[in-house]
């Protein structure tokens, strides 16, 4: 019973201080992005959990594939040289 | 708030039959393994159709849960004995609000959409807690639903935050977070009373723990031995904790609290066990419970009542506002 009587849903992003990047927290339903602004504002800080909010319809995000999870992000396993622990050094230059 | 284990109610017949092809048997395979592993299954990957069913049905329950119950609660908000009250449960209904729509969100990343379930709610189709469908008759109700039925709620959506569907999970762990405060505000506010108040008062209290003290131990869910399906929540990592183990530790805790406020709990079996080590408590009266669930409870036709009134009542609202913004859209695109 998907109606198009419903509201779009948008993804809800919230800075939690200055110098904080913003995280995804959650969604919400809203009928412009005016009321989605306020509705995640009253959702998602009650308690002063922000300082900033950001919102954006589901519909536009793009996402990569679950199901390649594995095959996708796994060239980056075998490439340990792009870690510093890779690299032992003497002990006096170490902290490096 | 919280939805008691009514999951477990029907039987759902497991994940084994109906592997069709290889492939499927496979996907099932990761699945177990990463179940086993203690990893969190996100939205879009693979899942058994009956672990989908079984948190859909959980989830939104538990959503509904918290929307209704808001009404036992809201019915106090205008007659609030004092502002600081009334602004306590102001903050406390709007929050169970919050709760409804963090958990209808995460119902919809497994395939449902919000209206599908709302219709759920108000044919009926869907359940929610049964203790919602208890009346608050004075105002020490207020005080002893936040003690006792948010303390009951807390013990059973703490081993949730470590359910192993993640957007559940991510819900639940900011769920309990504010939950805490509700039920503080109770506890606070009946000390009040017992502390403060006219014998009358204090007789108030009594009574309204009276009236709740059962329902909330029927919202542990019933008994293990009677709850054939929990095994296999157990199995998916849905349910960690078995109902009478929450019940019990549940039990434990508020005959301590209870001494505090110097009330007691309508129960003459109950009594230290030296050997256990924990409370023993009596028979639950359980033909009660599955009148309550079955529809038959104090309040269940006014609360549904209410709950359809508001959809209905909004409608003219909802169309509005996007008529609104399309027109908005059209303006801003000429």
């Amino acid at each position: 019973m998907t109606t198009n009587t419903e509201w779009p849903l948008w993804e809800v992003f919230v800075r939690t201080k200055a110098g904080l990047d913003h995280k995804h927290c959650g969604s919400l339903h809203a009928a412009d992005p005016k009321m989605a602004v306020q509705m995640a504002r009253d959702v998602y800080t009650r308690r002063q959990e922000g300082s900033s909010v950001w919102v954006v319809r589901s519909d536009q995000i793009v996402a990569s594939d679950p199901s390649d999870k594995d095959m996708y992000f796994d060239p980056a396993e075998d490439k340990v040289y792009r870690h510093p622990t890779f690299y032992k050094l003497p002990g006096s230059v170490d902290h490096m | 708030m919280y939805t008691q284990a009514m999951d477990t109610l029907r039987d759902e017949g497991g994940d084994k039959p109906a592997l069709r092809t290889a492939e499927e048997a496979q996907l099932q395979q990761r699945f177990d393994n990463r179940i086993d592993a203690g990893d969190f299954i996100e939205a879009k990957d693979w899942m058994p159709e009956n672990y989908r069913k079984t948190l859909l049905r959980q989830i939104s329950q538990h959503a509904h849960s918290e929307i209704v119950g808001m009404l036992p609660e809201g019915n106090w908000i205008t007659r609030a004995p004092t502002l600081k009250r009334k602004s306590i449960l102001l903050a406390k209904v709007q929050d169970e609000g919050g709760h409804g729509l963090y958990l209808y969100a995460a119902a919809e990343t497994l395939g449902t959409s919000r209206d599908q379930m709302l219709d759920a709610l108000h044919t009926g189709k869907a359940k929610y807690s049964s203790i919602f469908n208890y009346p608050t008759l004075t105002w020490a109700d207020v005080g002893a639903i936040g003690w006792l039925v948010d303390g009951a709620a807390i013990m059973n959506q703490v081993p949730i935050c470590r359910c192993s569907f993640a957007p559940y999970a991510r819900a639940m762990v900011r769920i309990c977070r504010e939950e805490s405060f509700h039920q503080r505000q109770g506890f606070d506010s009946l000390l009040v009373m017992v502390k403060q108040g006219t014998d009358a008062q204090r007789a108030m209290v009594q009574e309204a723990v009276n009236r709740w003290w059962w329902p909330c131990l029927m919202m542990f869910g019933p008994p293990d031995d009677q709850s054939p399906n929990s095994a296999q929540g157990m199995r998916w990592g849905i349910k960690r904790v078995s109902n009478d183990t929450l019940r019990q530790k549940f039990v434990d805790a508020a005959v301590q609290q209870a001494e505090v406020l110097g009330v007691t709990f309508p129960d003459p079996d109950l009594r230290w066990n030296e050997e256990s080590q924990h409370w023993d408590y009596g028979a639950i009266d359980w033909s009660e419970f599955w009148r309550v669930v079955g529809g038959d409870g104090p309040c269940n036709r006014e609360r549904l009542a209410a709950r359809v009134k508001a959809w209905e009542d909004g409608e003219w609202v909802r169309e509005a506002a996007l008529a609104h913004a399309r027109k908005s859209d059209l303006k801003e695109a000429a």
